[in-house]
């Protein structure tokens, strides 16, 4: 346990090794908040509500959205990419621990670090400029954290899945980046679900991506209340658990399949 | 003890060929001409505890592909291994602390993080408990001269400085056998030199057990008494490296260098030599079979002829084992 905690603990001072990019990161969501602010105000125009959303829910929904993001949002996917296609994963395979499971404490490492010096700041820069509130409760806050750990965990999932196409395929740069697209639009990060046509909701009620950021920025924003909110919370537990199916399986396949790429 | 015992090993990769032109491109996106190809073939090899063994063969003879199967990482297509009493793609976890690895192309430490930040993380890794760290590193970290290297980023080293945190961090957890992938390949004589008396004091304290594959046969003469040479996936010698030498060699050279010209008719005629003139004043004697001919040889020539040198070239390991590969020369 303690080398995993080392490892977080490496992986802060790997973040805190480029400052700029971390500079540059809280001004880019700052303007990503921006950008969707003035955007929906164009589109709410003079209306009260749409989809059972006030404007002040909505500008919450993207800001905690954003910010939110900063947490789940991980680089592993590129990084196994990267380490099977140098040959780097060799190194990995010569040390007594679980490849994937470092590679999740790297990304929880990450993950912890945006959050504290990276979304707390931002947010209140956010919060100065545009009209967000937070006003929640105190359980919501609660219910708004446990369910960010899950949604860190189905994303990171995916990424690890994704990062390990490339044994098979060598060379999924176009993967990585068609499945940064589906998450972004999928997980209800640029549209809040209930803002899809119906059917293509009932679609998405079937994959894991509304787990990612759906789920947690409507439990802030109090979009979902009481049993849905518990329903919700549990579809999140459900993809934690069915999502390790097909880690395992590729895992295995891979070590298998492992060709060490470069010599 | 045998640390390592291999048997009938074998891997195959499957390889494919490109068709030429633009119409075989097109064949190729729905059929792929595909080639087995042994990297290793039919490998059998023990190695005992305390052995520095040096695995010689050219590029692609299939050196890194045993070392990786070896090591766990790879999976041999046939055969069988047992490297310190386990099954090392098996039993993994447990086994790969039991060993270390150094691969001189790749790095295992940390990019944009400090030296010794590395160490540490490899130090909760194999569990080392401080007490053990603080003796057996201290130790590593005097010999290998690294100390000022510590607090530096591994990005901001040259390729010297590396090499020797490399090593030092493949031995954080002392480990009793070491496999070493051309650990100086671009390293310059001294950091050569400080590496190699590096390894031999750790063999003779520790006696750990070193596998060693380069290209430069300068480290396996300071260091392995015995080699295996791999040629196209199979071993075509596995025995002490001075015997590699007398059998391959057909004889000594001897240069003199006379004082004035000196014609052929004034040198003596002995059986098995051969003269050879490199220039006015210098020939060459090959000696073929006998090294006491060396002596008698040496006193017939400077007693009819005034010398102003002498020198006895023995032929480097460089050139044997090029003779080896050139020549096809198999020898058991």
């Amino acid at each position: 346990m303690s080398m995993y905690l080392e490892m977080i603990r490496v992986r802060f001072l790997m973040m805190l090794a480029y400052r700029t990019n971390y500079y540059s990161g809280i001004l880019i969501y700052s303007i990503n908040i921006g950008a969707y602010y003035f955007l929906w105000s164009a589109i709410y125009g003079g209306k009260e509500e749409i989809q059972g959303l006030s404007v002040a829910q909505m500008t919450t929904y993207v800001a905690v959205a954003w910010m939110a993001r900063a947490f789940y949002y991980n680089n592993i996917d590129r990084e196994i990419a990267a380490e099977i296609k140098d040959g780097k994963v060799a190194i990995e395979m010569i040390r007594p621990y679980n490849y994937l499971g470092m590679k999740t404490m790297q990304a929880l490492g990450e993950g912890v670090f945006r959050l504290l010096f990276f979304s707390v700041p931002g947010m209140i820069i956010v919060a100065l400029i545009f009209p967000v509130t937070f006003n929640a409760s105190l359980n919501t806050w609660l219910f708004f954290f446990v369910s960010l750990v899950f949604s860190f965990i189905v994303n990171t999932y995916i990424n690890l899945l994704t990062g390990m196409m490339t044994f098979f395929l060598f060379n999924n740069t176009g993967l990585i980046r068609a499945k940064r697209v589906v998450i972004d639009l999928f997980s209800g990060l640029l549209l809040p679900i209930s803002f899809y046509p119906g059917w293509a909701q009932e679609v998405m009620s079937y994959l894991p991506f509304q787990a990612i950021s759906y789920i947690p920025s409507m439990i802030f924003t109090e979009g979902l209340v009481g049993q849905e909110m518990y329903n919700a919370l549990l579809s999140q537990v459900f993809w934690v658990v069915i999502l390790l199916i097909p880690i395992r399986l590729l895992w295995s396949l891979a070590k298998k399949h492992l060709i060490v790429q470069g010599g | 003890m045998n640390v390592i015992e291999v048997k009938n090993l074998r891997k195959e990769f499957n390889s494919y060929t490109s068709r030429p032109g633009l119409a075989g491109a097109f064949r190729d996106l729905f059929t792929r001409n595909y080639k087995v190809h042994a990297a290793v073939d039919n490998i059998s090899l023990t190695i005992k505890q305390g052995e520095m063994v040096g695995y010689i063969g050219e590029n692609g003879a299939g050196k890194s592909t045993t070392i990786k199967m070896l090591t766990g990482i790879l999976t041999p297509t046939s055969g069988s291994i047992i490297v310190n009493g386990m099954n090392p793609h098996k039993q993994r976890e447990e086994f790969v602390r039991t060993i270390g690895v150094v691969f001189g192309q790749r790095s295992q430490l940390w990019w944009d993080i400090a030296v010794q930040e590395s160490f540490r993380l490899l130090k909760k890794v194999y569990r080392v408990s401080d007490e053990d760290y603080n003796h057996h590193m201290g130790h590593v970290i005097e010999t290998l001269d690294i100390g000022p290297l510590l607090d530096k980023p591994v990005r901001k080293l040259s390729l010297g400085q590396r090499m020797r945190c490399e090593l030092a961090a493949a031995l954080v957890h002392n480990p009793p056998l070491l496999f070493l992938d051309e650990p100086t390949i671009g390293l310059d004589v001294l950091v050569k030199l400080k590496i190699r008396k590096f390894l031999q004091e750790i063999n003779e304290q520790y006696k750990t057990t070193i596998l060693l594959t380069t290209h430069d046969l300068t480290d396996i003469e300071a260091l392995c008494e015995r080699v295996v040479l791999l040629d196209e996936g199979k071993i075509i010698y596995d025995g002490k490296l001075n015997q590699l030498q007398e059998h391959a060699v057909e004889g000594k050279q001897i240069e003199f260098e006379f004082l004035s010209e000196v014609p052929r008719s004034s040198l003596p005629r002995i059986e098995n030599i051969q003269w050879e003139q490199k220039d006015a004043t210098t020939w060459l004697g090959l000696i073929n079979g006998d090294e006491q001919m060396i002596s008698q040889l040496i006193s017939d020539v400077v007693q009819r002829n005034p010398i102003k040198n002498v020198r006895i070239n023995e032929v480097s390991t460089e050139e044997i084992v090029r003779k080896i590969y050139e020549e096809g020369m198999a020898l058991t």
